[in-house]
């Protein structure tokens, strides 16, 4: 009902392209994250969608319905700003409450769905108080408490948690997560933080240099990135790339011999955690320069030829600076890319 | 340490001592000479004043021309300056031609505009040759006080308009334009925005605009008195005709004395209606 179709969208600034022809379909209630570095073009993209931004190329619909020439509030959306846009000759409780009070609900409708939206995003001790007067990880929770308050059927989010610190962007994450489920919300979410877009996400959209790269469910989009550029965006450590010498379709690492679409040169990515270790001589030789223990897992890092490698290796690991650990690859984990594209190559290929 | 103290201080000691000479000397001077008389000190000079034909006269004409000049005055800035925010093609040029009656001085602009519109102006002419009117029509004697109100109202709005729009642009401009567009998203329609959003969030500059103007017009003098000399009675047209027609210095310090009471009346009633509680300031 409030699905939303991104066609062909594109956006130049003068002489600056921020966006080339993005196409993108989200469903009715589902949560796209749109991920990708700072300039990518994630804001331009979600100003279009709401109207903010005029767009050089391209249609937006949102419910079957085209909106490229529609004003923002004809759109049915609401929306987080980067930068909050609280306002600030209002009070907390004012601020939550201007979309409904815009839409003309009685008072005692307002009410309650201000305390609603504040109780969420924990805010009623500050529903008296103006901005100024407030933190701005407070000040964000306002802004994303206005836009639940008004209970939209597409909510656009611009990175809504970046402000906060890691505990409480845990536990909103997880209570915005819930919320917008149960109310069938569809949401686009930006955000710069691979861990939010994975554990938020149905599905998150990896964007770079004013495109999309990549589409896709999290495990998906982590386990079988499409391009160099996303493997070693998403994912901490980022996914290790060797460069390798493709014979007849089989490549020879440490002793172990893997499939490979194609031959000639490629390039190899495999995840951390994607290992076993072994002792130097069954496996492929890292000499390890860093052992970083993490609590969790025990991080090690080292060189493999030029390539630098970062390991996940179990907390109980024995393993020192300076010594040297042999890596077995898991063949049905590791991916193949195009050295001078960076475009993954399919394993049929 | 200690020098961090007094180094303000000293910084600021040639602008008070220029201001105390310049400004604070005269000012007590004038007030002293508003009371003294031929039968010495006391409330002679006022009850001149009041008691003086012309007064209630220039009373009404000064307030009438501030009603309705600081009202037009503030509401064409604001549509001006609300235009300008909107342009992004020669912009800066269409502020430099609006903003250029700000360096004509007021006696001159009184002077344009007698050239336009006394007898034998060139708007007279105008509409004599396109058959409008059948002769010179004088417009700005005592007869006709409606119409010369209206040219000094005209050449007013015409000449100040300007220091308004000036402060108000850059009250706009210090408004990020997110305010206005979350209050787009959340349904608010362009009036609704100028009204929930810009004016209030331009309040200090409103203040400023606002205390500058009217302190400014109810000194208005030489406009009015370049269109209609004495025909159009305001209270510092009275002032200096005291000075220098009948000579009596007293009452032309009583004068004075009630417009700047009047400018501080009106400065106070600015700063309380426009107020910005400190907790608001963000
Ligand atoms: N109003 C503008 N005028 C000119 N260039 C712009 C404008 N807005 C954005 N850009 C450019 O468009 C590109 C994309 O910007 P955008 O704000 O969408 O990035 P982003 O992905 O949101 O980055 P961030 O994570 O830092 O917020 C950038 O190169 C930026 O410099
Ligand atoms: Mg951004």
């Amino acid at each position: 009902m409030a699905g939303i179709v991104i066609d062909r969208i594109a956006k130049s600034f003068g002489s600056v392209t921020a966006l080339q022809e993005v196409s993108l379909e989200i469903a009715d209630g589902e949560f796209v994250a749109l991920l990708g570095p700072s300039g990518c073009g994630k804001t331009t993209l979600l100003r279009i969608m709401a109207g903010l931004e005029s767009r050089s190329s391209g249609r937006v619909l949102i419910g079957g319905r085209d909106v490229s020439d529609l004003k923002p509030w004809e759109r049915g959306l609401a929306m987080v700003f980067q930068n909050y846009a609280v306002f600030p000759h209002m009070t907390v409780y004012e601020n939550v409450a201007f979309g409904l009070a815009m839409q003309k609900k009685p008072a005692d409708v307002i009410d309650r769905q201000v305390k609603k939206a504040a109780a969420l995003l924990h805010i009623e001790p500050y529903l008296e108080r103006y901005p100024a007067k407030l933190s701005g990880g407070q000040r964000q929770r306002v802004a994303v408490a206005r836009a639940l308050a008004v209970e939209p059927a597409v909510l656009l989010m611009d990175e809504p948690l970046s402000n906060l610190d890691a505990l409480l962007r845990l536990e909103m994450r997880a209570e915005l997560k819930s919320v917008l489920r149960e109310a069938g919300t569809t949401t686009v979410y930006v955000t710069h933080d691979q861990t939010e877009a994975m554990g938020l996400a149905d599905r998150i959209a990896v964007m770079y240099g004013g495109k999309i790269v990549q589409i896709a469910p999290p495990t998906q989009v982590y386990a079988r990135p499409a391009t160099t550029f996303v493997g070693g965006f998403v994912g901490s450590p980022p996914m290790n790339f060797l460069p390798v010498d493709s014979q007849d379709g089989r490549v020879t690492l440490g002793g172990q011999s893997i499939p490979v679409p194609g031959s000639g040169a490629r390039i190899l990515g495999f995840r951390g955690e994607d290992v076993t270790l072994a002792a130097p001589a069954d496996g492929l030789a890292l000499t390890v320069r860093v052992v970083e223990p993490m609590g969790s897992h025990t991080l090690l890092t080292g060189r493999i030829g030029d390539a630098v490698v970062r390991i996940v290796a179990p907390s109980s690991t024995a393993v020192r600076a300076g010594d040297v650990v042999g890596l077995r690859l898991d063949p049905a984990r590791v991916v193949f890319m195009d050295p001078a594209s960076g475009l993954a190559l399919d394993a049929a290929a | 340490m200690t020098q961090s103290r007094w180094l303000p201080y000293a910084l600021l000691a040639p602008a008070m001592v220029f201001l105390g000479v310049l400004f604070f000397v005269p000012l007590v001077q004038t007030i002293v000479l508003s009371f003294q008389g031929d039968a010495g000190f006391g409330l002679g000079n006022y009850g001149k004043m009041v008691g003086d034909l012309n007064f209630g006269l220039s009373i009404r004409n000064t307030f009438l021309l501030v009603l309705t000049v600081i009202p037009l005055q503030v509401a064409l800035a604001l549509a001006m300056g609300l235009m300008l925010q909107k342009m992004t093609f020669g912009r800066d040029v269409v502020l430099w031609v609006w903003t250029i009656p700000l360096g004509v001085s007021d006696l001159a602009a009184g002077l344009v505009w007698l050239a336009l519109l006394q007898n034998t102006g060139y708007v007279n002419s105008a509409l004599f040759a396109m058959g409008l009117i059948p002769g010179p029509t004088a417009w700005l004697n005592s007869e006709t006080p409606v119409t010369l109100f209206v040219a000094v109202v005209l050449a007013e709005v015409w000449r100040a308009t300007a220091i308004v729009l000036v402060i108000l642009v850059g009250g706009l401009q210090l408004i990020p334009k997110e305010f206005a567009e979350a209050a787009e998203i959340f349904g608010a329609r362009p009036w609704t925005r100028f009204v929930k959003i810009t004016l209030p969030l331009l309040k200090p500059s409103l203040q400023s605009a606002l205390i500058l103007r009217t302190v400014l017009a109810f000194e208005v003098f030489a406009v009015v008195y370049a269109l209609g000399g004495r025909n159009f009675p305001v209270l510092v047209g009275e002032a200096y005709a005291w000075q220098r027609d009948n000579q009596n210095y007293g009452v032309a310090a009583a004068y004075a004395v009630l417009i700047m009471i009047i400018s501080l009346a009106a400065t106070v009633f600015w700063l309380r209606v426009l107020r910005v509680k400190p907790e608001v300031q963000g």
